[in-house]
């Protein structure tokens, strides 16, 4: 019977579950060595996207969670007052585009495994596209229009979702750092050790995105997760001339490869704020968060392949992330079957702020033994995808410069 | 030294000086004494900086000795760099960003520079600078603006600072200046700012300003500095004799006092301008007594008619250049210098007012020493003994200006909930406040997302400190690094890309651009093209 959680982590996923867990009437407490939404939460664009997931299992989690964020924004805006900050959620639609003629079959091929799969992924003539949007490219070639994706401000969210946990009466500790695990004489975890003294708990979950692998370790097991960085640009403001989600076809390769080179594709979006934000760009470099011009002369030049009015448009500010990535591209979500009370919710990749909130629903199901709104096992740290990367986990630690 | 005498470690050197006011002209001197070719940036179209800002050379004034201390100083020092075929003055060239190369932070270095682990100046001035620097030449607002970057030998960030104005309500309206603001119309301009103008805030730089404003014909009717007698007692008070040591200093603020009988200017201390008040601009401001926090006392507010008010609380450094750099930072937030002015990577040094606010006379002579070490000289070299000397007798007061005027944490009293803190965004000081205690928020970039304060196009450089010291984010507890460590790096001074540029200019990569590593040796000058269509 699990009755005190402690969570090492208050990003998004952290605050989700903190939420989730409170509200079942769990004990949390969330440890956090920095500030709250300090990490990789504050460093995206807010995605909470259908259209970028081949069907498959985070598909299915996707649409989950797509279906959680319109009440959970009412709820939250009741809970906490006008006081608060709204979340900025707009369910805006994505665009996805092809901008070469050899782009546009399998662009509408992968549409149609879509649908299949449950989707609203609807192809649209290239003359509808630029009444979707009248900026764009009128050169492109296709384009699939997905009214289901959206966007939310991801800092505001997480703190939203950390301030309801707090109101459900979870205790969020900043400034703390896990230093390692406490066992009972059978190897069963029961708390952790921090930087301010141990604290007990029945279950310790790893929320820390690309730092699980760390929090893991000092746990004394391996977390095949890896940071994957993203540089984003942001313009001054402007008048509103885009209006969705849009993106070129390139990126559903750039977010399913494993290539450790950079690779960038295009995200175009405008913010409640009035800038538009300009992506994305991945690449395996460790935690070296050093500008590289290179990287974001290659997104701005994507962009404007997107959106040519953007060349006269100023940017004012770059900003850099750290995507969790796992070499299956898939979230780690449950129970380490190597060291029972030790459980993981990361790995999620540029995809944490949306699939946050069916992170959450599946922890609680399995922590509580209740029935989950999706089955679980594809997400295990023990399914067959991952077996490879956790072979010889003690010879080859993290091998990353950090 | 004459050029032709330098040794042969120095011969072939590139020094790179950005900033051309007192410590980057200094510096491009010094390095082209020792033998350099240099190259000279400024985003003005004139050298001089801030401190010698004037009016551009088509319309020159007879009048520029009086209004600046030290004019001379400056002619002779830019006549000689503008004849010298071995510097290049760039103009209108703004840094828009710093790229590090080597290993990441944190990793072990890939060469170790000294065989002991010291780095000596022979050792530093060996390698070249791990940094390119990209520029964007030609007017803000032309569409013509074209892309250098640079890989010198040795990088000279001479950046200087910009003044800091503390808010304070109605200090959005017209008519509100900040004295920098004030001092560039005085002296660039030469515009009177108003009829009845008000002067107030803290440090030195307040009898300046006033000096420059009263020349244009206004009237000032008073500098008031929120100081108390007892700071300034404090800070300047104890060690009278440094004040004899620094004898042109001495002599700088006397003809500011000079100045200030000749136009009777009264100047009160532990007063403040705690509002300013009108409709379409400024009509009167409230002038109240300060505690020794800066905490105005009720009850002691007076109402003065004015259309103009100058204020500054002291400077900020501009330390966008040297953190994109990789410079570490001192605990006081500025960078962090050895004797012979190098920063903590290799080839790269600092000079003036980023290394502590001194004023132009430590800029001088830590621009000279920066200079020459820049140039593969060493700091016991005869020739930079005046230098050094200099240096230790002006430096000493930066830690006295900040013991006489520094800002005291009561200013927040002069706050109300709809006082404007960050001025792009219009995030006024309540919403700082209910955002952060609907959140518990202790991240300082959490706090500047969720409330937007200083998010605009200035990036922070007027408001950031502000909203650090409002949500008590000032030290950095919960600003990380990615690695979790508290860094002065993820405070607003951090700015990547240091100035806006458009995204055709960003995008508009020439053939043949590297955007990495290319010879450490070779200058690279490259045509910026237009982006793809």
């Amino acid at each position: 019977m699990i009755t005190d959680v402690v969570i090492v982590g208050a990003g998004i996923v952290g605050a989700a579950c903190a939420r989730a867990l409170a509200m079942a009437g769990v004990r949390v407490t969330v440890l956090e060595r920095g500030a709250a939404a300090s990490g990789t939460s504050a460093k995206g664009e807010g995605n909470l996207l259908v259209s970028d997931k081949g069907p498959g299992a985070e598909l299915d989690l996707a649409v989950y969670a797509a279906s959680l964020w319109p009440n959970l924004v009412a709820e939250l805006a009741d809970e906490l007052g006008p006081a608060f900050p709204p979340l900025e959620y707009e369910r805006k639609g994505g665009l996805v585009v092809a901008t070469t003629d050899a782009g546009a079959a399998p662009l509408l091929a992968f549409a149609a495994t879509q649908r299949e799969a449950g989707v609203d992924a609807r192809p649209v003539s290239v003359a509808d596209a630029l009444a979707l949007e009248p900026w764009l490219n009128p050169a492109i070639t296709a384009a699939v229009h997905y009214p289901d994706d959206a966007q939310v401000q991801p800092v505001i969210a997480t703190e939203a979702l950390l301030a309801s946990a707090r109101g459900n009466g979870a205790v969020v500790r900043t400034g703390v750092t896990v230093t390692g695990a406490t066992r009972e004489a059978t190897g069963r975890i029961t708390g952790v050790t921090t930087s301010e003294g141990d604290v007990r708990a029945d279950a310790v979950l790893i929320a820390a995105g690309p730092w699980s692998g760390e929090v893991a370790g000092a746990m004394g097991v391996h977390l095949p997760v890896k940071p994957r960085r993203g540089m984003v640009l942001v313009t001054t403001r402007m008048p509103h001339r885009v209006f969705h989600k849009v993106y070129d076809g390139d990126y559903f390769g750039a977010t399913q490869s494993s290539d450790a080179a950079l690779q960038t594709s295009s995200v175009v979006e405008s913010t409640a704020a009035g800038t538009v934000l300009l992506g994305s760009s991945r690449e395996q470099v460790g935690f070296d968060e050093r500008l590289r011009v290179d990287v974001i002369r290659e997104v701005a030049g994507k962009a404007l392949r997107l959106f040519p009015f953007l060349a006269e448009a100023s940017v004012m500010r770059t900003y850099g992330g750290f995507r969790p990535f796992m070499p299956d591209h898939l979230p780690v979500i449950g129970e380490d079957h190597r060291a029972p009370g030790l459980w993981h919710a990361s790995g999620h990749e540029g995809a944490g702020i949306g699939l946050s909130l069916a992170t959450a629903d599946l922890i609680v199901a399995a922590m509580l033994g209740t029935t989950p709104p999706l089955d679980p096992a594809p997400f295990g740290l023990d399914r067959a995808s991952l077996a490879p990367h956790l072979v010889g986990e003690t010879a080859e630690p993290e091998g990353e410069a950090a | 030294m004459s050029p032709g005498a330098a040794s042969a470690s120095s011969a072939g050197r590139t020094v790179l000086v950005v900033g051309a006011g007192p410590a980057g002209l200094a510096a491009a001197k010094a390095a082209r004494e020792r033998g350099a070719s240099v190259i000279l940036l400024d985003s003005a179209d004139a050298t001089g900086g801030q401190y010698w800002r004037h009016l551009p050379a088509a319309r020159p004034s007879a009048n520029e000795r009086a209004l600046h201390h030290g004019w001379s100083t400056y002619t002779a020092l830019h006549a000689e760099l503008d004849r010298d075929p071995g510097c290049e003055i760039v103009l209108g060239a703004q840094v828009w960003a710093i790229e590090q190369f080597g290993a990441a932070p944190g990793a072990t270095p890939d060469a170790a520079p000294g065989a002991d682990g010291e780095r000596t100046d022979a050792a530093a001035a060996a390698a070249p600078a791990p940094v390119a620097v990209h520029v964007l030449v030609g007017l803000p607002d032309g569409t013509a603006r074209r892309g250098r970057t640079f890989r010198p030998d040795a990088l000279v960030l001479a950046t200087g600072a910009h003044d800091r104005t503390l808010p304070f309500p109605g200090w959005d309206l017209p008519g509100v200046f900040t004295a920098g603001a004030a001092q560039a119309f005085a002296k660039g301009e030469r515009v009177a700012l108003g009829e009845r103008v008000v002067i107030a805030g803290a440090g030195p730089f307040l009898l300046p300003v006033a000096a420059s404003v009263a020349a244009t014909g206004a009237k000032v009717l008073g500098v008031y500095e929120a100081s108390r007698a007892a700071a300034l007692v404090r800070g300047w008070l104890p060690k009278p004799w440094q004040l004899v040591g620094a004898a042109k200093k001495g002599g700088e603020l006397a003809g500011y006092v000079g100045s200030h009988l000749r136009h009777r200017i009264p100047y009160v201390t532990g007063r403040a301008v705690v509002a300013a008040h009108g409709t379409d601009r400024v009509e009167a401001v409230t002038i109240a007594e300060v505690d020794a926090d800066w905490r105005s006392i009720p009850g002691t507010e007076r109402r003065v008619v004015a259309d103009a008010v100058c204020v500054s609380h002291g400077f900020t450094p501009r330390l966008e250049l040297p953190i994109a750099a990789g410079c570490e930072l001192t605990p006081e937030r500025f960078v962090r210098i050895d004797e012979g002015q190098a920063t903590s990577v290799p080839g790269v040094y600092a000079a003036g007012e980023i290394t502590g606010i001194g004023g132009v006379d430590a800029a001088l002579a830590e621009g000279e020493i920066a200079g020459h070490v820049a140039a593969g000289g060493s700091t016991r070299d005869a020739d930079l003994a005046a230098a050094i000397g200099a240096r230790r007798t002006f430096t000493g007061f930066a830690a006295r200006i900040e013991a006489a005027h520094g800002i005291r944490p009561g200013w927040t009293s002069w706050l109300e909930d709809d006082t404007i803190v960050c001025r792009c965004e219009e995030v006024p000081y309540g919403r700082l406040r209910e955002t952060r205690e609907a959140t518990c928020a202790s991240g300082l970039r959490s706090m500047k997302l969720t409330t937007r304060a200083g998010l605009g196009i200035c990036q922070g450089r007027v408001c950031g400190r502000t909203v650090e010291e409002l949500i008590g984010a000032g030290g950095a507890p919960g600003a990380l690094t990615v690695d979790g460590s508290p860094s002065t790096s993820a405070t607003t001074d951090r700015r990547p890309i240091a100035s806006p540029l458009r995204i055709g200019e960003l995008a508009g990569r020439a053939p043949g651009d590297p955007g990495g590593p290319v010879d450490p040796h070779t200058i690279t000058h490259r045509p910026s093209e237009k982006g793809h269509p």
